[in-house]
């Protein structure tokens, strides 16, 4: 039973890598988008699985919920007869191979290295006793004040220049 | 209990397989997907060390990509929108206007 939580962890990082291959070799982009929400249900399980319960709904709703429908939503106005005729990977694809295997390779051998850092104040107790909602909230509000309103202005901008950006040009009269 | 590394590794797989996505696709909406693969291999190692360092400022982090993300999302797309009307395609190695 001390095997429980090797076992979860192993099933859903296998799942996490495999949709992920799946998500960037398919050649239906519909079919992309959709293995990237299956990948996205399961990250947020990894989440859960962290004790980040509201890191976890954030991901379901605005992933989940609000980006992938509007990649969903661009996929349809292409075409999608012409895309698969198409070849999907450039034909230098085993220079890709080498730098992303090589990156990875040089991330895990820099892991044995790694020393972790001096442990923080929110125990697990303690995010219990108050929750984790109210923790962030807590942390968001006051230390982090003024990132908060520049993320808001971010947001505002990407408002802004989505409809400037996708809006047909209007004759000049 | 599960190692920190264990997290690490697959955060380090996921990255890089968003980074072979991304330079190796042809259609442009992949590689954007692509990107939010390598952001959110980048919101398992933050949520992770936040979990094994009992420090919540990595979660406060992850909230701040995930906004990013999403104004990165609709910037993009409209950027997409706005080509496939100009060009009438989606393949980046058609698009080569700027090639000097």
């Amino acid at each position: 039973m001390t095997m429980l939580p090797q076992l979860i962890f192993g099933y859903f990082a296998a799942v996490i890598v495999l949709l992920s291959l799946l998500v960037i070799t398919r050649k239906n982009p519909v079919h992309s988008v959709m293995w990237m929400l299956l990948l996205f249900f399961h990250i947020a399980a990894m989440y859960l699985f962290l004790n980040a319960e509201f890191i976890a709904a954030i991901q379901v709703i605005v992933y989940a919920g609000a980006i992938l429908v509007l990649f969903l939503f661009v996929v349809l106005l292409l075409n999608l007869k012409e895309e698969l005729e198409a070849d999907r990977f450039v034909g230098s694809w085993p220079v890709a191979v080498l730098v992303s295997g090589g990156i990875f390779l040089g991330l895990a051998s820099v892991l044995r290295s790694f020393v972790i850092g001096r442990q923080g104040s929110f125990t697990v107790e303690l995010i219990q006793k108050v929750t984790h909602t109210k923790t962030l909230g807590l942390i968001m509000y006051t230390e982090y004040l003024f990132p908060f309103e520049i993320a808001s202005l971010i947001l505002l901008i990407a408002v802004i220049g989505a409809i400037v950006l996708a809006k047909k040009r209007m004759r000049s009269h | 209990m599960v190692p920190l590394n264990w997290y690490l590794i697959l955060s380090a797989a996921v990255f890089s397989i968003g980074i072979f996505g991304f330079l190796t696709r042809r259609n442009i909406i992949i590689m954007f997907m692509s990107i939010e693969l390598m952001l959110n291999a980048v919101n398992i190692s933050l949520v992770a060390f936040s979990h094994y360092l009992q420090d919540l400022r990595g979660h406060v982090l992850v909230f701040f990509i995930i906004t990013v993300a999403a104004a990165e999302a609709s910037i993009g797309l409209a950027i997409i929108i706005a080509l496939f009307r100009n060009k009438n395609t989606v393949h980046v190695d058609e698009m080569n206007e700027m090639k000097g």
